[in-house]
């Protein structure tokens, strides 16, 4: 085809005994948004380093415009036109926008860099875009989605014609993850082409021309976003046919915890506004919001972190009062926390040395840690949760996302806790890992356990759920019982209009 | 009360805070050089040392002045590459690579006095620099004799202080140093060499330390002795924390050590009960505290003490 930007044909790249790219091609034209879905491990990142010159591939063409690229160049693949958009920012935190943006891109040795010129070109570009920057703002300052549009920026700044995105959403909101592809959208409209980089089926389907699929580092299916479903791009991305566990059928039983108008003061500010709920054991309480409006906080609470101002916690029917970190851990409360790489386990230590953290007295001799006990525990966590990629000495950073977090899950139900706090338990994982997610925390129920679910995705939600309460700055909204509730009545309780979603019903509103 | 104000009053006191403050603002630049780019450099003592020492010996055999400046700063600049090479290229750790760069200076440059130096009762001279009144501007009152009667290494640190912070904020090169010190994969994807430019910032800014040390034996004193730097190069790196990484701050810090430093010898002679070593510990403790206030807000190049190694992240 004549109007084909890119054009890369038949690479492959070897490491060691892995074929990470098995003779990919892919076109790319103008104005074109097609995006590349796959599992973590399929080989999408290391085709677009390929593409960016940060690997030769061992065969295979890069062709941009028509002409090739010289392999294992960066520098020459940015005057090409290709922008890359990492999922890790390849920015300074504490450099400004503007001097973010304008690194590199002027001779070395003048005597005198032209910042007005260049906040001129990053102005120009920002209004066309429609992708808003204070060019003076230190980058640290910015929020993510902020700190994202910057490096966007700093592409179309190098005159960049074809945009890649490695997950782009992968650190957003879902508010801010909507912006960004509405804005792509636009980009793709003035003739900029796009690949992006994804495992979550919705926002393919929604975004892109054209979907090509990886698997095992071989490019296994090519659709039309208007000709395919979610149902096959999962199966052709997964290899089988996979669904998500749904709840199914269990008798709730006796209350376990319980919140009586909590409110929680962090640093003056107001975080959690006297909030109610009741958890029984067997039953999984789902907490949805956009994140940001006090789920941290929340997760924090329950896990002894932060301190209630007012109101009363009542655990297994007594007021428990303030609870300490070590409190919470002996009353058999088990915590997955929202950030598994910070707060969930420690990346440089071995993995049986992230299963006993949380019991450490429990793995002691004589004030020595039991070392063989210890790889004991965590050899049956590896086992019982499928980990794959690690043996009790491996580092914990080693680890997939989908494998740290059964790594953590395990941890936390091998002991079959009365109560679990999950929050964004299934985050950045590919499908097959959220179902193995899923289906462990539906086990638990059925053995039990009271799980309180935190999470802003609406599907997770509505499989795992018996009840929901939305949160909405700092606020809970009452219960509705998820047999009832439709994804509509949900979105309306995430807005805050509570009234409007169980009409009938005295709930008042969230501020 | 009225011995104080004497001392404050006096343009002996300001004369002498120029002149104990240059070392430390040649040393305070260099090293802020190199964390800028991210790499610590501790090595500063014993390259102060050695350019002491081998500035002095140029100017002893028969150089001028300003040539034994200049080796020092060469001199300086070879320390410079040593520590680069083993700290960049080889990426070994920051701290243990600088403290062996002083340690192995600091000796050299005694085994080298001793050898070409005979020994003597009283350690040999030369003809240090002498101060220059500038035209004008030293006949005003007060401010002259204080500010503009010193040697020309004076107004020169002044100048590259002033150079430096423009390099840093208003040029390619400059933003190119600072990108590298706050995220050196970001400055390589952007078709700048993190490793050329850690090796250039070490090398310029160990060329400085080299010149920080040669004013101590061309202009403050006329001789040299090993232990003559004194921690001066330690109070460097720690201005460096108190300017917050920038020139003109560090400038400030140095003169106000300084001040501390000309203060409490002129306190000695007129409070005589006190201890004299208790004055002499007074900059030191002043310093630990500004430095507690200032670090608190200081924005740390987020890459110090990283090693860049290319395609890892």
């Amino acid at each position: 085809m004549s109007d084909d930007v890119l054009e890369i044909a038949g690479v492959s790249k070897r490491f060691g005994d892995i074929l990470a790219n098995d003779d990919i091609s892919l076109s790319l034209a103008r104005g074109e948004i097609v995006a590349l879905l796959g599992e973590n491990g399929a080989g999408k990142t290391t085709l677009m380093n390929v593409l960016f010159g940060h690997y030769v591939p061992d065969s295979g063409t890069v062709a941009v415009m028509g002409r090739p690229l010289p392999p294992g160049r960066p520098r020459e693949a940015i005057s090409a036109g290709i922008g890359m958009v990492h999922q890790h920012f390849s920015l300074a935190a504490n450099l400004s926008v503007l001097e973010n943006v304008m690194t590199g891109s002027e001779r070395l040795f003048l005597p005198m860099s032209n910042t007005s010129a260049a906040r001129k070109k990053l102005m120009a570009l920002s209004e066309r875009f429609g992708l808003k920057v204070d060019p003076e703002a230190r980058l640290g300052d910015l929020s993510v989605g902020e700190q994202q549009r910057v490096e966007i920026l700093k592409a179309l700044y190098n005159d960049a014609k074809i945009l890649v995105l490695d997950e782009p959403t992968a650190v957003l909101t879902n508010l801010e993850a909507e912006k960004l592809f509405s804005i792509l959208k636009d980009m793709a409209r003035l003739g900029l082409s796009l690949i992006f980089i994804s495992h979550k089926l919705d926002e393919v389907m929604a975004t892109a021309d054209r979907i090509v699929v990886l698997r095992g580092g071989r490019s296994v299916a090519e659709r039309r976003a208007s000709a395919t479903s979610k149902a096959e791009l999962a199966e052709l991305m997964v290899g089988r046919a996979v669904s998500r566990p749904m709840r199914d059928h269990v008798e709730r039983g006796d209350v376990v915890l319980e919140a009586i108008a909590i409110s929680v003061r962090i640093d003056g500010v107001d975080r959690l506004k006297s909030i109610d709920f009741t958890l029984h054991a067997g039953e999984v309480l789902g907490i949805i919001g956009v994140s940001g409006n006090g789920q941290t906080t929340l997760a924090h609470m329950i896990s002894g972190i932060v301190q209630p101002k007012d109101g009363d916690l009542l655990l297994y029917g007594k007021s428990v009062g303030d609870m300490s970190v070590a409190d919470v851990v002996a009353a058999g409360i088990g915590r997955i926390p929202e950030d598994r790489t910070h707060e969930g386990a420690i990346g440089e230590m071995a993995i049986w040395e992230n299963a006993i953290l949380e019991r450490l007295g429990d793995y002691s001799k004589h004030g020595l840690v039991d070392r063989k006990s210890a790889i004991v525990f965590a050899d049956r966590i590896i086992k019982e949760f499928d980990v794959r990629g690690g043996v009790p000495t491996t580092r914990f950073r080693l680890l997939s996302g989908g494998n740290m977090q059964k790594l953590i899950l395990g941890r936390n139900l091998i002991e079959h806790p009365k109560i679990l706090l999950a929050a964004q338990p299934a985050r950045g994982l590919d499908e097959g890992a959220v179902a193995a997610v899923h289906e462990r925390i539906l086990e638990a129920r059925r053995n039990g356990t009271a799980v309180l679910l935190i999470s802003e995705d609406l599907d997770e939600i509505m499989a795992l759920s018996d009840r929901i309460q939305a949160i909405v700055g700092g606020r809970l909204s009452p219960p509705v019982n998820a047999d009832h509730a439709d994804a509509r009545m949900l979105g309306l309780m995430m807005a805050g209009e509570w009234a409007q979603a169980m009409p009938g019903r005295e709930v008042g509103h969230a501020p | 009360m009225s011995a104080l104000m004497d001392i404050l009053a006096s343009a002996g006191l300001w004369g002498a805070v120029l002149r104990i403050a240059t070392p430390l603002i040649f040393g305070t630049l260099g090293a802020l050089l190199c964390e800028r780019s991210g790499v610590l450099n501790l090595g500063i003592e014993g390259i102060m040392t050695f350019g002491a020492m081998i500035g002095w010996l140029a100017v002893y055999n028969g150089a001028d002045l300003w040539t034994g400046l200049l080796v020092a700063a060469v001199c300086g600049g070879l320390f410079g590459l040593l520590h680069a090479a083993l700290t960049v290229t080889l990426g070994l750790s920051q701290h243990v690579s600088g403290l062996g760069v002083t340690l192995f200076a600091s000796s050299f440059s005694y085994y080298v006095f001793r050898l070409l130096v005979p020994v003597a009762g009283t350690p040999p001279t030369v003809e240090a620099f002498e101060p220059i009144a500038l035209p004008g501007l030293s006949d005003l009152p007060f401010v002259g004799p204080a500010f503009f009667t010193q040697t020309p290494p004076t107004y020169l640190a002044i100048l590259i202080a002033l150079v430096l912070g423009y390099v840093l904020f208003r040029t390619p090169l400059g933003l190119a140093i600072r990108m590298t010190g706050e995220n050196p994969h970001a400055a390589e994807a952007q078709g700048i060499n993190p490793m050329r430019v850690r090796y250039g910032a070490i090398i310029a800014g160990s060329a400085l330390m080299g010149v920080a040390g040669a004013f101590l034996t061309l202009s403050a004193f006329n001789s040299f002795f090993p232990t003559m730097v004194q921690g001066r190069g330690w109070i460097c790196i720690a201005l460096v924390v108190f300017s917050s990484w920038r020139p003109s701050r560090a400038l400030l810090g140095a003169l106000l050590f300084a001040f501390f430093d000309g203060f409490q010898v002129r306190l000695q002679t007129v409070l005589d009960i006190v201890p004299y070593q208790v004055f002499l510990m007074m900059p030191y403790l002043l310093s630990i505290a500004a430095l507690a206030v200032m670090a608190r807000r200081a924005r740390v190049p987020q890459a110090l003490m990283q090693p860049y190694r290319r395609g890892e992240r």
